[in-house]
């Protein structure tokens, strides 16, 4: 199931503006990986290259390298649909399909996709919302509107859209930043359990968060406003907490920075 | 200190004594008495002048009542309370002369127009009927206006909706903006402009003949652009969000833009191609140019003259006499009613394929 990643000298643009530079890194499977750092410093444009998502922002293009195990993500003739089958997403603010159940949500990879089979069909969703800790809550109105739902429920649908069509990669770009502390809690618990199938990316700007669920920190930075962001440094999360081998890293961790 | 605060507010609520927050005020009802006064006030102007019409005592009432709100309020209040006074007497004396015409109109066109509406009116021809007579009907012009819309619905319609599409989700740089351009140059055609050049292309070089076609191609001309604006401005209100989550799930664009981003807005696409529709149900030079106008029955709009119901009550309206007045009204309010339920069955369609957020 979940696949490693490799990135090797990524620069990431929008038009002319070099929004992350020469960033390399490796994401072991079945791992949680945390990105911190300020505002503006190419945390989620990066993820975002890893799903090649960037490219969908007028003007966004990549140089460089993602190897998803032996495959190059931004090799020749990869489309970026299929990579995205792959490497899934979860956004900051939940945003499950306006126009749809919350089965329909969940089903909505597939169907959008149309390789499923109808009668699998509701094995999936009732198996994905299980793994999104959501199927005891919604089990009695799976035909009700997803908007309906309370924020930490619908960020959770979200997940449960994403993990239903079996991705080898999960993005997470800071999602629990729009939900209360039980709703992050539950999330944070799920991140815990999804580990065990996915490799599992995730963008967030509380620190606690971070040493909670992850295996490794990377810490980005960017020297001044309008200048590229950079990966200062990446290790085992309690290294990082505990004793970095930054300075820049031990004041940001510690509030001295910015 | 707090508790003297928290000993201090009910207090103050209790004595009815002026404080420094309170400031002299008019009463609730003075708007509306206000307005009385001045209306009484023009009436009596107007005949004390004896002036003949009712317009203008109707004129003269509304600046009496700008003026006296506006003293009164500036008098017994401050000049804040009387400026926000006076801009909302402005606001509420332009609702009213905009819908004086609009009441006006409705009342007219029900009184006059259900004389003759029956149900023979609505299920015969004028054919062998002169124009004198009483009696005919409008069956061959309602069977006209809905066959030409239709036509013009069916080629307006997806064009415009993909022009769109493309602007919205495709579109940048200069083909882009060329074509929002020519979209806004479009929508400043003028009809008969639209019908003269069906005419010339069609009709004269192609050497085709009257028909019902050949109008709803000029209808759909004026239907185009009002389609691709509304339907851009419904895309555009669609979040990114929604795009970029069936995006992330591996969907091809395409997909996307057929099953997230149409659905979400079909509520909104589907209320402005009826306004397109309701425009072009009004139009009058391009079917008198192009589908010529017949007293007889004709279903088929590919071939030969049509009428339709503008050209109908134009028509009707030429002849001057009282039997044929009677039927312009009543071809007036077919086309209004006609008009107004296909409004309905679009706010329809918007409320059932909304969005929805209940629980």
């Amino acid at each position: 199931m979940a696949k490693r990643i490799d990135v090797s000298g990524l620069s990431a643009f929008y038009g002319t503006h070099k929004a992350i530079d020469d960033i390399s890194m490796t994401v072991e499977p079945r791992s949680v990986t945390a990105f911190i750092g300020p505002s503006g410093c190419g945390k989620s444009t990066f993820l975002r290259t890893l799903n090649r998502m960037h490219e969908v922002t007028p003007g966004g293009r990549v140089e460089g390298k993602v190897m998803l195990d032996d495959e190059n993500l931004y090799g020749a003739g990869v489309d970026p649909v299929a990579v995205r089958r792959t490497v899934g997403m979860v956004f900051q603010r939940p945003n499950p399909f306006p126009t749809m159940s919350i089965f329909d949500n969940v089903a909505a990879g597939l169907r959008l996709n149309g390789n499923f089979k109808k009668s699998e069909l509701g094995d999936i969703v009732e198996r994905s919302l299980q793994g999104a800790n959501l199927w005891n809550e919604v089990k009695d109105r799976l035909n009700k509107p997803g908007s309906g739902l309370s924020g930490g429920q619908q960020q959770r649908l979200c997940i449960a859209r994403a993990i239903a069509v079996e991705p080898q990669v999960l993005l997470m770009d800071e999602p629990c930043s729009a939900l209360d502390p039980i709703s992050t809690l539950a999330i944070e618990d799920l991140i815990g359990e999804l580990k065990e199938r996915f490799t599992i990316v995730i963008v967030t700007h509380n620190m606690q968060q971070a040493a909670r669920v992850s295996d490794r920190t990377a810490f980005f930075n960017l020297a001044a406003v309008g200048q590229p962001g950079k990966l200062i440094e990446i290790d085992d999360t309690d290294r990082i907490f505990s004793n970095p081998s930054v300075q820049a890293t031990e004041d940001y961790i510690s509030g001295r920075f910015g | 200190m707090s508790h003297a605060l928290q000993d201090q507010r009910p207090q103050a609520s209790r004595s009815a004594a002026p404080t420094s927050l309170t400031r002299g005020g008019l009463p609730r009802w003075a708007p509306a008495g206000i307005a009385v006064l001045s209306i009484a006030l023009g009436s009596g102007i107007g005949l004390a002048f004896g002036l003949q019409s009712e317009i203008q005592w109707g004129l003269i009432a509304a600046l009496l009542f700008l003026a006296i709100t506006y003293t009164a309020s500036a008098v017994i209040e401050n000049r804040r309370q009387a400026k926000d006074r006076i801009a909302t007497s402005v606001v509420w004396v332009s609702f009213v002369l905009a819908v004086i015409p609009l009441l006006s109109l409705i009342w007219t066109t029900v009184s006059r127009g259900v004389e003759v509406l029956t149900g023979d009116f609505l299920t015969h021809s004028m054919n062998g009927v002169t124009s004198f007579d009483e009696g005919g009907g409008v069956y061959h012009a309602l069977l006209g206006t809905i066959e030409q819309i239709a036509l013009a619905t069916l080629i307006a319609a997806p064009i415009g909706l993909l022009t769109a599409v493309y602007l919205v989700e495709y579109g940048k740089g200069s083909l882009a903006k060329a074509v929002t351009f020519f979209v806004d140059v479009m929508t400043g055609i003028p009809s008969i402009v639209a019908g003269l050049f069906i005419l010339t292309t069609w009709n004269l070089m192609l050497g085709f003949g009257p028909s019902g076609f050949a109008g709803a191609m000029a209808l759909s001309i004026l239907m185009m652009p009002v389609v691709v604006r509304s339907t851009e401005e419904m895309l555009k209100l669609v979040p990114n969000e929604l795009r970029e989550a069936a995006l992330a799930l591996g969907v091809p664009k395409w997909r996307v833009i057929l099953k997230v981003v149409l659905p979400t807005a079909i509520g909104g696409i589907s209320t402005g191609l009826m306004l397109a529709v309701a425009r072009i149900a009004g139009e009058t030079a391009p079917i008198m140019l192009l589908v010529f106008g017949s007293q007889l029955i004709n279903g088929n709009p590919f071939e030969g003259a049509q009428s339709s119901l503008p050209l109908y009550i134009w028509e009707q309206y030429k002849v001057g006499s009282d039997a044929s007045y009677d039927r312009a009204w009543a071809a007036a309010l077919v086309l209004i009613a006609f008009v107004m339920i296909l409004n309905l069955v679009a706010r329809g369609i918007a409320r059932w394929k909304a969005p929805k957020t209940g629980r």
